[in-house]
C-alpha cells in the first residue's frame, strides 16, 4: 500500500499530530534505522493501525528510572503521545496511575490474555544474592517477576545498563549479585538498550522495528541493535582529528582542553564504548550536549565492563583499529617496482650477445687454427 | 730470483698484517655515558599514529599519500618524507592485541640510534656522525657525497634517500635535535615521546630506560603497574594498566653493539620485522679488517716499497720495456 | 723502438653506428635522472640502495678492467717480458673500464656537486671501506693516465717526453699494481658492514678481501685474453693464442686458491647445507661455482688450454664467474629484509648499455688513431 492510498486522518486524530509531523517523523526513525523511504511508510502504516499496537509490560528492577525518565523528557514532537499510543502500555509500575494490588491483577491479565504477543520491557539490574531478597514487589522477588513475564513474551527488551548488563549495581563488589536481564534470562534473545540512562531514540527505534515488522532488528553478541550500537564513539567522535594528530588536553581547563582537543589522556572512554552519542548526542538534548561535547571524557556508560567497572581517569583500550585496517603490514614498503618485461628482455639479451659474440669468435678462432695448421 | 723478491716483499707485508693486527682490533663501541634514547612498548601502543603526526610537524614533512582518494597521511613505510611509522603485526584473525596466535600488536619503525651505527663507520665523508655527548646518530648534508653506502651499511635499513629530489638528501630521525630544531639541547623531549598519550613512546636518558624495561620484565602478567608517559626520569603523568606477558627480551641492549632506541614487546621480535643481529656489530668487524690492513699505511707502505724495487729492477734491465 | 702500430681500419663501421644509438638512448636517460632525480629513471628504493649502476660500474666494472692490473703484475713483477705486447691493449681497456666506474659512481651519487669532500682530509672518515675504494679508484685512475700516456705521446712525436716518463715510469707500475690491489680487496671488505642482508654463501667477512682479490685477479687475466682473443678474430689479426696459454696456466693456481678459500669458509662455518638448499641463493652458488670450474677444467690441461677457442671460452666462463660472484654478492641474493626487491629498470640498464657502448667505441677510436695494438711482425 502507497502512501497516497492510505488515510491518515484517523492517526491525526487519535495521536493529535499532523499527518506532516508524523511521517517526518517515521522517516526519521526509519533512516537513523538505516532503512528506506519505503520502510519509513510501512513503519506509518504500523504505527496507524491501533490493532497492531502490542500490549507492553514494563518492569522496573534495581535502578534510579533514569530510562523512562529519559524517554518522558525526549523532544521528539509528541513523542510521549506516539510511545503511548503507539504500544499499549498496561504495566508501568511508575506511570500507571493505579497502584498496589490493582496493577498488579491488571498485569497478570493481560499477560494471560496475551500469551506470546506481549513485549516486555526490563528496566533496572536483577538481584540475584540471598534468594533475590535485595527487590521485591508486590512480595514477589524481581528474579521471579522477570522470568513470569519473560516466559510468554514476545519479545524482551533489557531498557538501560542496569538491565542490560547490571549497571552500578553490579560493579565491585556487588553485594546483592546484581545482574542484566541477558544473564538472568539466559537462553532467550534479550535485546539490550544500554546507556545510563539509554537513548529514547534508540529504543524507539528498535520497538517501531518489532512493531512494523514484528520481528527484532539485527543484534549484536551483546544483544544491542546493530543499528545504534554498531560503531564506537571514537569512530565517529568529531574530536578524533585531535587524537590522529597526537593533540590531547592532558588536565581540565589546560590549553588543549580549552581548545576543545581529544580527551582520551583524560580518560575518554570512546574509543571502547559502543553507542551512537556522537550523532545522536546525548537524550535528544541537542546542541552539542552530551559528555564528550561539554569537554568531559566519556565515561562508558552503555559499555559493560568499561561504565562504574574503570576508574574514570583511566586509558581506555582503544579497539578501533582492527588491524591490518590502514596500517602498514610489517613487511610492507614504500615503492617497491617488481621486475618488468622489457628490463628482463635487456638484461637477457646482454648475457645472450655476450656469449652469441664468444661463440662466433670462438668458431672464427678454431677456423683461424686450422688454417695455420 | 724475482718472484723471491716479490715473495719476500709479500712475506714482510706478512708481518706487518700481524704485527698491526691485535693492536687494531676493535670490539663494539660502548654507549655514550649520557646517552639519551626512547624505549617503545608495543603493548602500550594504540595505533594512535600521534608520534607519526608530530613527527612529520617537527620535521616539517608532508603526509604520505597513497593517491588522489586518501586525504590522511598513508605512509607505509620509512622513506625521505616519514622518519617514523607505526607498522602492525597480524597474525589470524588478528583481534587480540599482544597475542602471537590471532592476534595483532603495533611495532615502531624510526632511526634506533645504535651504539656502534653501521652508518656512521661506512660513511666515506663522515656525514653520519655519534653525538659524543647524546649518542644521537646525526647526518650532515653538508658532508653527503650522496654515495648512500650509510643505506646498506643500516642493519635497519633507516637512511632514506629522496630519490625523486634532482638535489635529494639521506633523511632519518636525528631525535628531534638537528639544526633548527635543537629539542634535545633546550631541555625537550623527542615530539614523538612527547605526544604519546599511553607512553609506549618513552624518552629519557639510555640507562634510565633500561632501567625501567628491565623492571618491566619482572612485572607479572596481570598485575597492575604505573606506566610513565613522556620522560621516564621526570614523568609528566603515569597511568594504570595490567601488565602484559611481556617476551624476555629488551631489543637494543646488546643486538650489534645495543642501540640508544630499545623495543620491548609481547611478540618475539622476528616477528616483529627486527633483523638477525648477533652481540658483535658489523661495523666493528669491518673496521677490524680495515684497520689491520691499512693501520697507518703501513702495509701499503712496505708493499709499494717492495714493488716499485722490483719493478725497478724488471723494467732497467732494457731501458724500460721489451725485456 | 714502436713495436706498436695504430689500426688502420674505417673508423666508422656498423657496429660502431650500432653503439652510437644506444649510447644516445643511454646519454637521454642520463639526462632525465639529472634533471628529474634518481626516481624517475632508476628501480632503486630503500632496501636496495644500490642497483645495476653501482654494482656494474664500479664493482664489476672496475673487476672487468683488471686486465692491466694482472699484466702489470705478470710482465713487471714477475718478470715475463713475453707478454709485453699485450700490455697497451690492457691498460686502454682498464683505463676505459676504471674510466666508466668513476664516471658510474659519479652519476649514482645522489649529491654528486659535493663529490669533492671526499678529497677534503677534514671530511675524510678512515674508518670508511667506501673512502679508500674512493681514493684509490681516483688515484689509480690518475696512475692509469700516466701509464697510457706514452701511447699518446707517442703519436704526437714528443720523444722527449716519452724518455723522460719512462724514466719514473717505474714508479707509477708500482703504484699501477698496489692501488688495485687495495681498493680490488676493499670492494670485498665493503660487503663486510653490509653484514646480515648479504647471503650467508657469500658473508665470508674476515676473508671478504681476499675472495675479492683474488676474484679480481682472474677476471683481469680473463680480460686480457678476451680482448687479445676478439682483437685477432674482430681486427682479423695473427692470433695470440700460444702467448694466451700461457697466461691460462697462471689462473688456473688462483682460481683453486679461490675455490679452497670459498669452500674452506663455508665449511667451517657450517654453511654447507646452504648451497643446495634449492633456493635462489643456492642456484647461484651452483652456477657461479660451475662457471669457475670450467676454466679451471679446461686451463689445467695443456691440450686444451692451446686451443685458442676453449681458451676463449674458459676466459669467457671465468668473466661470468667473477662478475656473477660480485653481483650475486652486492645485488641478487642481498637481501635488505622482506617486503623489498629490486630488478633494474628499463632506463637504468640502458644508461649502464649507453656507457658500455661509450667505452668500446672509445675503444675502437683510440687503438685505430693510436699506437696500441702491437705490430704483428715485431713480436
Amino acid at each position: 500500500m502507497a502512501a497516497h492510498d492510505f488515510d491518515f486522518s484517523a492517526v491525526e486524530k487519535r495521536l493529535g499530530v499532523s499527518r506532516r509531523t508524523f511521517l517526518k517523523f517515521c522517516t526519521g526513525v526509519a533512516a537513523s534505522l538505516g532503512l528506506s523511504n519505503n520502510a519509513a511508510m510501512a513503519m506509518a502504516q504500523a504505527v496507524a493501525d491501533p490493532k497492531r499496537r502490542p500490549p507492553v509490560i514494563w518492569l522496573h528492577g534495581q535502578e534510579c528510572t533514569g530510562p523512562s525518565e529519559a524517554l518522558l523528557r525526549s523532544e521528539q514532537p509528541s513523542l510521549e503521545h506516539l510511545i503511548l499510543d503507539l504500544i499499549s502500555l498496561d504495566y508501568h509500575q511508575t506511570l500507571d496511575t493505579g497502584a498496589g494490588h490493582q496493577v498488579e491483577e491488571i498485569k497478570k491479565r493481560v499477560m494471560a490474555e496475551n500469551k506470546g504477543k506481549y513485549l516486555l520491557v526490563v528496566e533496572g539490574a536483577i538481584p540475584t544474592a540471598n534468594d533475590g531478597i535485595f527487590c521485591k514487589i508486590g512480595g514477589e522477588t524481581m528474579v521471579d517477576i522477570t522470568n513470569e513475564a519473560a516466559e510468554h513474551a514476545a519479545a524482551i527488551v533489557a531498557f538501560g545498563s542496569c538491565a542490560s548488563w547490571g549497571g552500578v549495581q553490579s560493579a565491585a563488589p556487588n553485594p546483592t549479585g546484581a545482574v542484566g536481564a541477558p544473564q538472568l534470562l539466559a537462553g532467550k534473545t534479550v535485546v539490550t538498550i544500554p546507556g545510563c540512562p539509554p537513548n529514547p531514540a534508540n529504543f524507539i527505534g528498535t520497538v517501531l522495528y518489532f512493531v512494523t515488522y514484528g520481528k527484532l532488528p539485527p543484534i549484536d553478541e551483546k544483544g544491542r541493535p546493530k543499528w545504534a550500537y554498531g560503531r564506537l564513539i571514537h569512530e565517529n567522535c568529531y574530536r578524533r582529528p585531535h587524537f590522529d594528530a597526537g593533540r590531547f588536553a592532558k588536565e581540565f581547563g589546560d590549553e588543549g582542553h580549552r581548545k576543545g582537543w581529544c580527551l582520551y589522556k583524560l580518560g575518554c572512554k570512546g574509543p571502547e564504548t559502543y553507542n551512537n552519542c556522537p550523532s545522536l548526542e546525548f537524550n535528544n538534548v541537542g546542541g552539542g550536549v552530551w559528555p564528550i561535547g561539554i569537554g568531559h571524557p566519556c565515561f562508558g556508560c552503555s559499555e559493560g565492563g568499561v561504565g562504574f567497572n574503570k576508574p574514570l581517569f583511566s586509558l581506555a583500550d582503544v579497539k578501533t583499529h582492527t588491524p591490518p585496517n590502514m596500517f602498514p603490514g610489517i613487511d610492507e614498503r614504500e615503492d617497491t617496482t617488481g621486475i618488468s618485461a622489457g628490463a628482463a628482455a635487456i638484461a637477457g639479451a646482454a648475457v645472450g650477445l655476450a656469449v652469441g659474440a664468444t661463440a662466433m669468435a670462438s668458431k672464427k678462432l678454431e677456423g683461424k687454427e686450422s688454417d695455420g695448421e | 730470483m724475482k718472484r723471491r723478491d716479490f715473495l719476500k716483499a709479500s712475506l714482510g707485508g706478512g708481518a706487518a698484517l700481524l704485527g698491526t693486527g691485535t693492536a687494531e682490533a676493535r670490539g663494539n663501541l660502548e654507549p655514550a655515558e649520557d646517552a639519551i634514547g626512547m624505549l617503545y612498548d608495543s603493548t602500550l601502543c594504540i595505533g594512535c599514529k600521534a608520534c607519526v603526526s608530530k613527527c612529520k610537524e617537527v620535521n616539517g614533512m608532508p603526509p604520505t599519500s597513497l593517491g588522489e582518494e586518501t586525504a590522511w597521511d598513508a605512509a607505509r613505510d620509512l622513506s625521505a618524507e616519514t622518519l617514523n611509522v607505526i607498522k602492525v603485526y597480524s597474525e589470524g584473525a588478528g583481534k587480540l592485541k599482544d597475542a602471537v596466535k590471532d592476534g595483532y600488536t603495533f611495532e615502531k619503525r624510526s632511526c634506533m640510534h645504535c651504539v656502534d651505527p653501521g652508518c656512521v663507520s661506512v660513511c666515506p665523508v663522515t656525514a653520519m656522525r655519534r653525538d659524543p655527548k647524546t649518542g644521537i646518530v646525526t647526518h650532515h648534508p653538508d658532508a653527503c657525497i650522496g654515495c648512500r653506502t650509510c643505506m646498506v651499511g643500516c642493519p635497519y635499513n633507516v637512511p632514506q634517500f629522496d630519490y625523486d629530489n634532482p638535489f635529494g638528501e639521506i633523511h632519518k630521525c636525528q631525535m628531534c635535535n638537528q639544526a633548527g630544531v635543537e629539542r634535545i639541547d633546550q631541555g625537550e623531549m623527542t615530539g614523538c615521546a612527547e605526544v604519546c598519550p599511553t607512553g609506549a613512546t618513552l624518552f629519557g636518558s639510555r640507562k634510565a630506560l633500561m632501567e625501567e624495561a628491565k623492571r618491566r620484565m619482572t612485572l607479572k602478567p596481570g598485575e597492575i603497574y604505573n606506566y610513565p608517559r613522556g620522560d621516564v626520569r621526570n614523568p609528566e603523568s603515569h597511568h594504570e594498566k595490567a601488565v602484559p606477558e611481556y617476551q624476555q627480551h629488551i631489543w637494543g641492549e646488546k643486538e650489534a653493539g645495543g642501540t640508544n632506541v630499545l623495543h620491548i614487546s609481547s611478540i618475539p621480535f622476528d616477528k616483529l620485522g627486527m633483523p638477525p643481529l648477533e652481540e658483535r656489530s658489523y661495523a666493528s668487524i669491518s673496521e677490524t679488517v680495515q684497520h689491520t690492513l691499512y693501520s697507518y699505511m703501513a702495509l701499503p707502505a712496505i708493499a709499494l716499497a717492495g714493488l716499485t724495487y722490483v719493478v725497478r729492477r724488471n723494467t732497467d734491465d732494457e731501458g724500460g720495456d721489451d725485456s | 723502438m714502436s713495436a706498436y702500430q695504430p689500426l688502420k681500419r674505417p673508423l666508422v663501421t656498423l657496429p660502431f653506428l650500432v653503439l652510437t644509438v644506444i649510447a644516445l638512448i643511454g646519454t637521454y636517460y642520463l639526462a632525465q635522472r639529472f634533471i628529474h632525480g634518481m626516481g624517475i629513471v632508476t628501480n632503486l628504493n630503500g632496501g636496495y640502495a644500490w642497483g645495476v649502476w653501482v654494482v656494474y660500474d664500479v664493482v664489476v666494472g672496475t673487476a672487468l678492467a683488471c686486465g692491466g692490473y694482472a699484466l702489470a703484475i705478470t710482465v713487471y713483477v714477475m718478470n715475463k717480458g713475453k707478454y709485453h705486447p699485450l700490455m697497451r691493449t690492457a691498460l686502454l681497456a682498464s683505463l676505459l673500464g676504471y674510466g666508466l666506474g668513476g664516471v658510474g659512481a659519479m652519476i649514482d651519487m645522489g649529491r654528486y656537486w659535493q663529490f669533492y669532500n671526499i678529497f677534503t682530509p677534514w671530511h675524510m672518515n678512515f674508518n670508511s671501506v667506501m673512502l679508500e675504494v674512493g681514493l684509490c679508484v681516483a688515484t689509480y685512475i690518475l696512475v692509469l693516465c700516466i701509464e697510457f700516456a706514452p701511447t699518446l705521446l707517442e703519436r704526437f712525436g714528443a720523444k722527449g717526453l716519452v724518455k723522460a716518463l719512462n724514466k719514473v715510469l717505474f714508479i707509477f707500475i708500482a703504484l699501477g699494481v698496489l692501488l688495485p690491489t687495495m681498493h680490488q680487496s676493499s670492494l670485498g671488505s665493503m660487503l663486510i658492514a653490509m653484514g646480515w642482508k648479504v647471503h650467508p654463501l657469500w658473508q665470508s667477512l674476515h676473508l671478504q678481501p681476499l675472495l675479492a682479490i683474488l676474484t679480481a685477479l682472474t677476471m683481469g687475466f680473463a680480460v686480457v685474453v678476451f680482448e687479445a682473443s676478439f682483437s685477432s678474430v674482430g681486427f682479423r689479426r695473427p692470433s695470440e693464442t700460444p702467448l694466451l696459454a700461457g697466461l691460462g696456466k697462471g689462473i688456473v693456481g688462483l682460481i683453486a686458491a679461490y675455490l679452497l678459500f670459498r669452500f674452506g669458509e663455508i665449511l667451517i662455518n657450517g654453511k654447507f647445507g646452504l648451497i643446495f638448499a634449492g633456493d635462489l641463493g643456492s642456484l647461484m652458488f651452483l652456477l657461479e661455482t660451475a662457471l669457475f670450474v670450467f676454466p679451471l677444467l679446461v686451463l689445467s690441461s695443456a691440450k686444451y688450454r692451446g686451443q685458442g677457442s676453449l681458451l676463449l671460452w674458459a676466459s669467457v666462463s671465468m668473466l661470468f664467474a667473477g662478475s656473477l660472484y660480485r653481483f650475486n654478492a652486492f645485488l641478487i641474493t642481498y637481501d635488505p629484509g622482506a617486503g623489498y626487491s629490486y630488478f633494474p629498470s628499463t632506463p637504468e640498464i640502458m644508461v649502464t648499455a649507453g656507457m658500455v657502448a661509450l667505452e668500446i667505441m672509445i675503444f675502437l677510436i683510440v687503438v685505430k688513431k693510436f699506437p696500441v695494438l702491437h705490430d704483428a711482425k715485431h713480436a
